[in-house]
């Protein structure tokens, strides 16, 4: 009978081995395990044993089953791994196709050169200052050292609107209203960014309408020093720490003395090329030490205050930074090129 | 202001700087150097020929088969010029040379006849047409004799230079003369300055013998000087000086009128030469013109003055508007002999006012305009009376006649090295500054702690201390001031809460899928009234467009946000969704009285598809509730969703079935919605939807501090209802009842079926609700929900006739 156990357990591992389906698998089952199969036939027969065969046929008739029951288990895994395997692969997806696009929009180049500018002046502990863009011929002119008849008005014609009124022609007048507030107490560390006006014919490189950014840092003991110490940190912070400036002497009514900031070409690293004119140099900033007639003018004491301010053109940051050589691109609003700022 | 390199060197000595090393020191000390014009790039083999024989070509009328020598040999040259004649002296430029923009010239054949090389006129030497001498302008050039044969004529024409374009800034008047940019090299360079010469000799009788000035308002004329030279003989200036005022940019005409031009170049003083014989009297009577008064200038133009302006007069009429143009009658010509020459001080303001009324700006009005050194009118005058008696033959009458109401004292700064350190943020010892001002001519002497600075008239920018410290800067170096961070109290910097909210706002739509655009605030009268948030009295109109598309500022930004939708549009770009935050201007219903009201606005304009995902075949075309969905996100992310209300609009502009006013806390505050037809017609775009709000309300209201609600540890009920209503009836307003009656223990409530068609009535749809119930305190009971429940129910059908569906 043992025997007989042997053939039998050798012929279900055969079987077991060629079950291919969870169903087959359960046949197996059935047929040799279950209560009608060979196995019990066997057992069923025991009675006519000796008590000495009987404990072996017993336990030979249980490592069979037992044997048979591992291998069915380990059959049963692997076809339901084999299962899953089959499924996983007929859901399978190409992932080189496009994926589902996330509808964003993009953030004006202007807007993020203005939030940039701010962001880093605000880390300076500067104060972001807005005003009116339709101003009155004494804040946006004579506050600023610009009287009726002085030949710098020239400099920038105007709209206006009444004789006494005007669109603002520079952010500078935010500066004189901000003063105005403080009472004479510094310090005042103001950005003003904003929109001005120029009577300019729309070209390549002017623009009607166009958006400045002024600064005025007005306290006791402000040193032209001081000036060429944040403008560099400033310049370094958007240009990074490897550009360095060069001031150059120059004019502004409501500065002296007054400045044009020169930061490095970060192009060609002050070799000259052709974004810096051969120059090594490209022209960023107007600035200067506010003047005594400004500061008083806005309720300041020039014995005990200095100050200096500087102002710079959005455009012109956009510009350089992206690389645009067109200023009407700003404006036009063509959806093929605002789509090129979404990581502005 | 145009620098002749050679010229310049006349006073300065420069030798050892290149044109390029003389532009940067200028540059860096604070004049810049705009440009350098080269003047004969890419000319050579261009020499002096004279014209041995000239006749008519054989063949053609209007050319000249001439023999021209050329030094080396003498060829035949084929000229068309009408001027060309036997016995002058010629540009040539034989065969192998180059003329500007790159023109090369070979040996040819016209009509059969030799020609071996072009006689020149000055416009092919690279000269602008307006700078060419009159009797040159249709021709070629002619040499004056002395001019070698054979020799270089680019040399003779001192084209051998470069001109430095300055871009003066308002406050350096000083350097509109050459004799100014010197002083400003010398003092970069710490170098002398040489004035030209000015003796002259001196005929027997006395000026005064001729004539007599009288000025009657000296405030706008605080010097007034009048030299007679007599014997004058007009003709050309001598070449050099005609080759220094065409590098000036300044025409030649004759040896008068160039000597006064090139004594305003050389020492920025304008002068004025009348014909003395025509002058009409012996009394020069300076004087305010006569309201109406008329005067013809030398253009021929007839002129009408105000009192305003200031002329030179014979005692009876005008013969000059003071500092702008001379008359017509009194003008220098061929036959003159006796020259007044007028070298005077005009205030700069009335040459300004004159100048602009007019309509003239001229080499002199600019000067005047911005000030000229009052120190140098004699000298300037002395030197044209020189070159007068040197070019023109001329006897320079003894003395000046002149009326003097110049300050007789320079004024006066004071400073001192402590002062000048700490603004600067410099340590500069006394002695470094005293030699800057020795350099820059400015006599200064030390009282104890002071510096006292005499300022020259040359300098009238000079004014105060500050003033000092520039030029101590400049000169010092700009590169040399240290760096330093202000030592002053530290401040917190930051963005007030309304620039954080707009910065959010922006941030919250791009993300919603809108680009931002910037559109012109300057509109056209057709696009300044439309799409108005609210009543607006009057529009804010610029006194003097440029043009009727930038005259009237905006009063709202939807018109140029649909011109976006345009733009794009008409380059196949039809799906546009972009938002503008900006300021809309409002004016008063008549003129101005007050700065116009500036409203901060947000709008967006929406237009073609939504969302496509091509390759899965999925398209949504931009609808109502797309962009409703977008505002009603917003509104959350400001914190202001329980406040606002959505209802019909009657804006015309909108279209009356998709469009809403938008509401907070039952003020209006803007509008959506898809644009009339019509106005989509008139723009020529597609269905497009539109918002408009106004970002003030939006700011001005403080929504409530975000505080969180406790997650429910209790379950909730949930129940949903079919209801029937007639289709008139608004969502909304079902909501608000489902809300109103539900009490406390209706958690909440949403829309999820919005049916009509099959299996109900005309006029009536079907709206499905799901309602939660919930009490966070404990277990609700079916009992307590079905209370509520029904509640809700009756309610609906009392109050929007709902019944639920079968
Ligand atoms: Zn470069």
């Amino acid at each position: 009978m043992i025997e007989r156990l042997k053939e039998l357990g050798d012929e279900a591992l055969q079987e077991i081995k060629e079950a291919n389906t969870v169903k087959a698998l359960e046949d197996v089952r059935v047929k040799y395990l279950g209560k009608k199969g060979p196995i019990t036939e066997v057992l069923r027969g025991m009675g006519k044993l000796s008590a000495e065969e009987r404990p072996k046929v017993g336990q030979k008739a249980n490592d069979v089953r037992e044997h048979i029951q591992e291998k069915l288990d380990e059959k049963s895994a692997e076809l339901e791994k084999k299962a899953l395997e089959e499924k996983l692969q007929a859901e399978s997806v190409d992932v080189t196709l496009p994926g589902k696009e996330i509808k964003r929009g993009a953030r004006h180049p202007l807007t993020a050169v203005v939030e940039e500018i701010e962001d880093i002046f605000i880390g300076l502990g500067f104060q972001v200052t807005e005003g009116p863009e339709v101003e009155t011929d004494y804040y946006n002119f004579e506050a600023l050292n610009l009287p009726q008849e002085h030949p710098a008005r020239d400099m920038q014609d105007s709209f206006y609107v009444t004789t006494d009124m005007l669109l603002r022609t520079q952010t500078s007048p935010v500066q004189a209203r901000t003063m105005e507030k403080h009472e004479g107490k510094g310090p005042v560390k103001i950005v003003c960014p904003g929109k001005v006006y120029r009577r300019d014919d729309d070209d390549a490189t002017h623009s009607h309408q166009f958006l400045q950014i002024e600064g005025l840092y007005v306290d006791h003991n402000i040193r032209m020093s001081d000036l060429k110490g944040i403008l560099e940190a400033f310049v370094q912070k958007y240009f990074g720490v490897d550009r360095s400036i060069r001031l150059r002497p120059s004019f502004f009514p409501f500065t002296e003395p007054s400045v044009e900031v020169d930061v490095s070409c970060g192009i060609c690293k002050g070799e000259g090329c052709r974004i810096c004119k051969h120059t090594g140099w490209i022209e960023v900033l107007g600035a200067g030490m506010v003047h005594p007639h400004v500061l008083e003018m806005s309720g300041f004491d020039p014995e005990e205050y200095s100050g200096f301010a500087f102002g710079m053109g959005v455009e012109r940051f956009a510009m350089l930074k992206y690389g645009i050589d067109d200023i009407r691109h700003f404006y036009t609003n063509d959806i093929r090129f605002l789509d090129q700022f979404k990581r502005a | 202001m145009l620098v002749s390199y050679q010229w310049l060197k006349d006073y300065v000595d420069i030798k050892d700087l290149s044109v390029e090393e003389t532009a940067e020191r200028l540059t860096r000390g604070g004049v810049e150097v705009d440009m350098l014009h080269p003047r004969s790039e890419g000319i050579n083999n261009v020499v002096v020929g004279y014209v041995e024989s000239c006749e008519r070509h054989p063949d053609a009328d209007k050319l000249n088969v001439c023999q021209v020598n050329t030094g080396e040999q003498t060829a035949p040259i084929v000229c068309g010029a009408p001027n060309v004649k036997a016995g002058q002296k010629v540009a040539v430029a034989k065969p192998g040379a180059v003329l500007p923009g790159g023109m090369k010239i070979e040996k040819t054949e016209l009509r059969g006849q030799t020609s071996e090389g072009m006689i020149c006129s000055l416009q092919e030497l690279g000269i602008e047409q307006k700078l060419v001498a009159k009797e040159f302008m249709d021709g070629i050039y002619v040499f004056s004799d002395e001019a070698a044969i054979g020799s270089d004529a680019v040399a003779e024409l001192s084209l051998r230079d470069t001109v430095l374009e300055l871009d003066l800034t308002p406050n350096r008047p000083d350097c509109l003369s050459i004799l100014g940019v010197a002083y400003e090299m010398a003092a970069l360079l710490d170098r002398g300055v040489q004035h030209p010469s000015v003796t002259h000799g001196q005929a027997g009788e006395s000026v005064k013998d001729y004539i007599a000035v009288q000025v009657e308002t000296p405030n706008d004329n605080p010097y007034y000087g009048a030299k007679v030279i007599r014997n004058i003989s007009v003709g050309p200036s001598p070449q050099w000086m005609q080759n220094r005022l065409t590098a000036a940019g300044i025409r030649p005409i004759n040896n008068v009128v160039d000597i006064t031009n090139y004594v305003l170049m050389e020492y920025g003083q304008p002068l004025h030469a009348f014909d003395l014989d025509k002058f009409g009297s012996s009394d020069i009577v300076v004087r305010r013109a006569n309201a109406d008064e008329q005067m013809k200038t030398l253009d021929e133009e007839v002129r009408t003055l105000t009192n305003e302006h200031l002329v030179i007069t014979n005692g009876e009429e005008p013969v000059a508007l003071a500092g702008v143009m001379g008359g017509s009658f009194s003008e220098v010509q061929d036959d003159t002999t006796t020259v007044l020459l007028e070298a005077a001080y005009f205030q700069p303001t009335r040459v300004r006012k004159a100048s602009k009324d007019i309509g003239i700006r001229s080499e002199s009005s600019i000067r005047f305009e911005k000030g000229i050194d009052s120190g140098r009118i004699e000298e300037a005058a002395e030197r044209a009376a020189k070159l007068l008696e040197q070019y023109a033959g001329g006897d320079v009458l003894e003395g000046t006649v002149e009326v003097d109401h110049r300050p007789t004292e320079n004024p006066m700064i004071t400073t001192s090295s402590a002062q000048l350190n700490k603004l600067l943020g410099m340590d500069l010892k006394e002695d470094d500054i005293l030699s800057i001002f020795r350099r820059l001519r400015l006599e200064a002497r030390v009282d104890k702690n002071h510096i006292i600075v005499d300022v020259p008239t040359r300098r009238p920018d000079l004014e105060m201390e500050v003033d000092l410290a520039e030029e101590v800067a400049r000169l010092y170096g700009y590169d040399n001031i240290p760096t330093t961070l202000p030592a002053g109290t530290t401040t917190p910097g930051s963005l007030s809460p309304a620039q954080q909210k707009r910065r959010k706002i922006r941030r919250y739509l791009e993300g919603s899928g809108l680009h931002e655009a910037i559109t012109y605030t300057l509109t056209s009268s057709n696009r300044s009234n439309r799409f108005q948030l609210q009543d607006v009295p009057g529009t804010v109109d610029v006194s003097m467009p440029m043009s009727e598309d930038r005259s009237k500022m905006r009063t709202s930004l939807l018109p140029h946000l649909l011109d976006t939708v345009q733009y794009n549009r008409n380059r196949q770009l039809n799906d546009v969704a972009v938002f503008e935050l900006g300021s809309i201007f409002i004016g008063e219903k008549e003129s101005l009285s007050k700065q116009p009201h500036e409203k901060q606005v947000l709008a967006g304009a929406i237009a073609g598809m939504w969302d496509v995902q091509l390759w899965q075949g999925e398209k949504k075309k931009t609808d109502f509730f797309i962009v409703k969905g977008i505002l009603e996100g917003l509104f959350e992310e400001i914190g202001l969703a329980d406040h606002i209300q959505f209802h019909r609009s009657n804006h015309t502009e909108l279209h009356p079935g998709r469009s809403a006013d938008v509401y907070l806390d039952g003020q209006t505050i803007g509008f959506i919605g898809q644009t009339h037809p019509m106005v989509e017609k008139e723009w020529g775009i597609k269905e497009t939807y539109v918002f408009q709000l106004d970002v003030d309300a939006l700011l001005a209201f403080t929504a409530n501090a975000l505080f969180y609600e406790t997650i429910p540890r209790y379950p909730s009920i949930t129940r949903d209802i079919a209801l029937v209503v007639g289709e008139e009836v608004a969502a909304g307003d079902v909501q608000q009842v489902i809300i109103n009656a539900g009490g406390d223990l209706l958690h909440r409530v949403s829309l999820f079926d919005v049916y009509q068609g099959e299996n109900l009535s005309d006029g009536q749809k079907s709206l499905a609700f799901s309602l939660v119930y919930l009490d966070p305190e404990r277990t609700l009971t079916d009992e307590e929900v079905s209370k509520a429940h029904d509640n809700v129910l009756t309610q609906l059908q009392e109050q929007v006739n709902a019944s639920l569906r079968q």
